[in-house]
């Protein structure tokens, strides 16, 4: 009876196993030569170009959809579903000449008219389209035949052919629209004028797409399938790529980014981006109203080569001007101290502290509001010693969930001092000193200078990019010197690429089209 | 009888009336809106988007226009995922929560009691030491911590599973979730079978039995296991609760497109509408458990009915 027991046991385990490893042969990733895994770290808002939102949703669009004009692997500017295109000596009329082999995924051509629909629908208020402003710059548009369409701008607009690699202003198709109503975005639904085609979304899970053989570079697109799958934590991208699931990852986790260096260091790709980490001052309140001494001194005192090396720690580069550098036909202007040594920054914010009134007995008391995160976290706590230590500011961190951080920054009540930051939607200064204007939604400190918005203007209205690029340039230094904001680093692009993908290509927009992209057989 | 139940049912609709208005309120009482961003949109955009949603009309107005979808069966659209209904986001996401909750259930018991039962046998063996250290273990460590550590050795370094939900089409991307989902669990239970199959075994009836010469399997299938099933039993219901809230967090690691993932992203994000849903969806859930089982007692025990 015992024995048999014994026997029994054993072979229930030798089944248990069995059963592991069968699963074990079925689970493991999957390395087809045709299949791309991408990882992103949250759900696109909608597929829909004028219901999406985030840099996640422009990701997937770019593989989905083409503009005019579109980029390389490289990150330059070539023709998208436009082959070429002419600017008035003027800088004011724009003339596009479509592929005659632009085509729709159904087989339509894409049209000139699918354009002018598509901007159309953009700025319709029943939209409701985030980026409605988007190209405020454009006048009007016209469809002069099937193959040909005229953009007009209000004003010289360099960063026209910027704009119009961004999916707002893809065409549209009317008869898709018309067909499925708002909700055409959808696998099985939606028609697509880029390389490939939507065929599945799971929400929270992965968007699969697959090579739309109507495109009109299908012959130059090598990966049959894409799938983007939604992974909102770092670490599990980085455990996802590890097991070979995913092959391409949207970041790298910062606790494990000197490891991930050391293990992986061939496969990652580090480059700067157009992204500035910054802090905010509530300039309608005091303490920083009308105290440009105040605000310079907290600036001064910030070690930022310290943070970037020791507490943020990917790669990223210390900011002094308010555009990253990288962008286009601008050379940023650095804060004035941006050439002495700290110790010599520490001296002059010291009595610019006295002089706005502060002491040792009379110290600031400051709160510094930040978003949930370890990122965050530990630089607040380095700039709240770094003020301590050298002016003896009294900070109080508070940490707030991102939509509560918003919303009192919006407010602009309780803040003082908060974190914040932005992202270039276009590779030209614009994008960054735009947002600083005078009632710009995104000017969060709320600065509101006549001489810098005087000099804005005068770069929009120049046709001369070098003459509009010192006006720029001056506005940039003209702000800086009024200290609205402290710039803090220059964010990185992190990610991981796997040995297999071929073609990838680092660049300042930290755009990635999965079409320029190839697997290599066998691996 | 009739009257009984239609009488409970009517009961139920107060408290789901009063879930969905006072659900309704703490949502949008959280501060921030569906639509703010670190990219802020415009005024005459948010203008655009708040009217398109209706979320510039007053508060009362947005819960009547609410209530009166929720009369036509309608939860509305999802503020984050725009292409998407609340309903349909619900569809797809409760079925595949079910279906993990209730394997990582069936695990638990399978191995919680089976376990527990073999260290109550062999009390004080070496065998006995090291199942109630594995249950101690299981007990204190989180989910949180489990998941990945799972992942790591299971996926990573062995690729025998998939790390992910979305890594794999066949049924091996079920494993990992449902133990440790299940983790704690079973370390519960066997420890709740242990102490109570031990407790069983010292009873006089036991002794009787084993008296007349029963053997020890018989033993324990006719005799000990009943009575000792009871506590556990009475588990199941913190049981399901654990493995409802745990779910949440395995959903997120795992990247799961379970209804706790829509939960958490969706009270992160704000948008209402999902929340909202899904509070309705369980709260309706529960009451209906409820009142199935206040109506099945009612026919075992016609006292509960008189009352």
């Amino acid at each position: 009876m015992l024995r048999n027991m014994r026997i029994r046991r054993r072979l229930f385990l030798v089944l248990v196993l069995a059963t592991v490893s069968a699963c074990g042969g079925s689970g493991g990733p999957e390395l087809s030569s045709s299949v791309l895994n991408r990882g992103i770290s949250s759900d696109p808002e909608s597929l829909d170009a004028h219901k999406a939102r985030s840099l996640q949703a422009a990701d997937v669009l770019r593989d989905l959809g083409e503009g005019l004009v579109s980029f390389t692997a490289m990150g330059e500017m070539t023709g998208g579903t436009a082959e070429r295109w002419d600017v008035s000596e003027d800088g004011l009329t724009y003339t596009f000449h479509l592929r005659p082999d632009a085509k729709w995924s159904n087989g339509d051509a894409v049209t000139a008219a699918h354009f002018v629909f598509g901007v159309e629908r953009l700025v319709d208020p029943d939209t409701a389209a985030f980026y409605a402003q988007f190209v405020s710059e454009i006048n009007e548009l016209e469809a002069v035949d099937e193959r040909t369409l005229i953009i007009r701008l209000a004003r010289p607009t360099p960063y026209l052919l910027s704009l119009l690699t961004h999916p707002a202003t893809f065409p549209m198709h009317p008869g898709s629209l018309s067909e499925h109503g708002d909700r055409f975005a959808r696998p099985g639904s939606m028609l697509s004028n880029g390389a490939y085609i939507l065929t599945g979304w799971i929400p929270g899970s992965v968007i699969t797409l697959q090579r739309n053989e109507h495109y009109w570079n299908n012959a130059n697109t090598a990966i049959d399938e894409v799938r983007h799958h939604v992974v909102t934590q770092e670490m599990t991208e980085l455990a996802r790529y590890r097991a070979g699931e995913i092959d391409v990852t949207g970041s790298v986790p910062p606790d494990s980014f000197e490891q991930v260096k050391k293990e992986l260091g061939d496969q990652l790709h580090v480059a700067p981006y157009l992204n500035l980490y910054y802090y905010g001052y509530n300039l309608s309140k005091p303490p920083f109203k009308d105290s440009p001494e105040l605000r310079q001194a907290l600036s001064m005192a910030i070690d930022r080569e310290l943070l970037v090396e020791k507490v943020s720690g990917r790669g990223e580069t210390p900011a002094y001007s308010w555009v990253p550098p990288g962008i286009n036909n601008y050379e940023p202007t650095v804060l004035s101290y941006a050439g002495l040594t700290q110790d010599k920054r520490n001296q002059i914010a010291q009595s610019l502290y006295k002089e706005a009134g502060y002491s040792a007995d009379k110290p600031l008391i400051l709160e510094l509001r930040y978003n949930t995160s370890d990122t965050h976290r530990r630089l607040a706590l380095a700039i709240q010693s770094m003020w301590r230590d050298v002016l003896g500011v009294e900070v109080t961190l508070i940490n707030e969930e991102f939509q509560v951080l918003l919303a009192n920054i919006q407010a602009r009540e309780v803040t003082q001092v908060f974190r914040s930051s932005w992202v270039g939607d276009y590779n030209d200064a614009h994008t960054f000193l735009s947002i600083l204007q005078s009632g710009n939604a995104a000017n969060v400190p709320g600065y509101s200078s006549e001489k810098y918005d005087a000099l804005m203007q005068s770069a929009a209205e120049q046709i001369d990019l070098d003459r509009r690029r010192l006006y720029l340039e001056e506005a940039e230094r003209e702000m800086l010197a009024d200290h609205p904001a402290i710039p803090i680093y220059f964010y990185v692009s992190k990610h991981l690429v796997s040995p297999r993908v071929e073609g990838w290509g680092d660049n300042v927009l930290d755009y990635h089209y999965s079409q320029h992209l190839s697997l290599k057989a066998g691996e | 009888m009739l009257r009984y139940t239609l009488l409970r049912l009517l009961g139920a609709i107060p408290t789901l009336l009063l879930v969905i208005v006072l659900a309704f309120l703490m949502v949008h009482a959280a501060p921030g809106g569906p639509f703010d961003d670190e990219r802020a949109l415009p005024a005459d955009v948010a203008a655009n988007i708040e009217a398109a949603y209706h979320l510039d009309e007053p508060l009362a107005q947005q819960l009547g226009r609410y209530m009166s979808g929720l009369l036509r069966g309608d939860l509305g659209p999802s503020y984050r995922y725009r292409d998407y209904t609340v309903a349909e986001l619900i569809a797809t996401g409760f079925p595949l929560s079910l279906q993990i909750g209730l394997l990582a259930i069936l695990l638990a018991l399978l191995v919680g009691i089976s376990s527990g039962t073999v260290a109550a046998l062999r009390q004080g063996s070496m065998l006995d030491r090291i199942v109630m250290s594995f249950a101690m273990t299981g007990i204190s460590i989180p989910v949180f911590v489990v998941a990945p550590v799972l992942v790591l050795l299971l996926a990573v370094k062995l690729h025998w599973l998939p790390a992910g939900w979305s890594g794999s089409p066949g049924a091996a991307k079920y494993v990992l979730p449902v133990i440790t989902l299940a983790l704690p669990q079973i370390a519960y239970i066997a420890r709740l079978t242990r102490a109570s199959m031990i407790e069983v075994l010292g009873q006089d009836f036991i002794r009787t039995a084993r008296a007349q010469g029963l053997a020890t399997k018989t033993l324990i299938r006719v005799h000990a296991l009943k009575p000792t099933m009871l506590p556990v039993l009475s588990y199941l219901g913190p049981a399901i609760a654990a493995i409802l809230t745990g779910s949440v967090v395995v959903e997120e690691v795992f990247g799961i497109p379970g209804l706790g993932q829509f939960f958490v992203r969706g009270a992160l994000n704000r948008d209402y509408t999902l929340v909202l849903g899904i509070v309705i969806f369980y709260a309706t859930l529960i009451i209906t458990l409820n009142l199935l089982v206040d109506i099945l007692y009612g026919v075992i025990d016609p006292r509960v009915r008189q009352r």
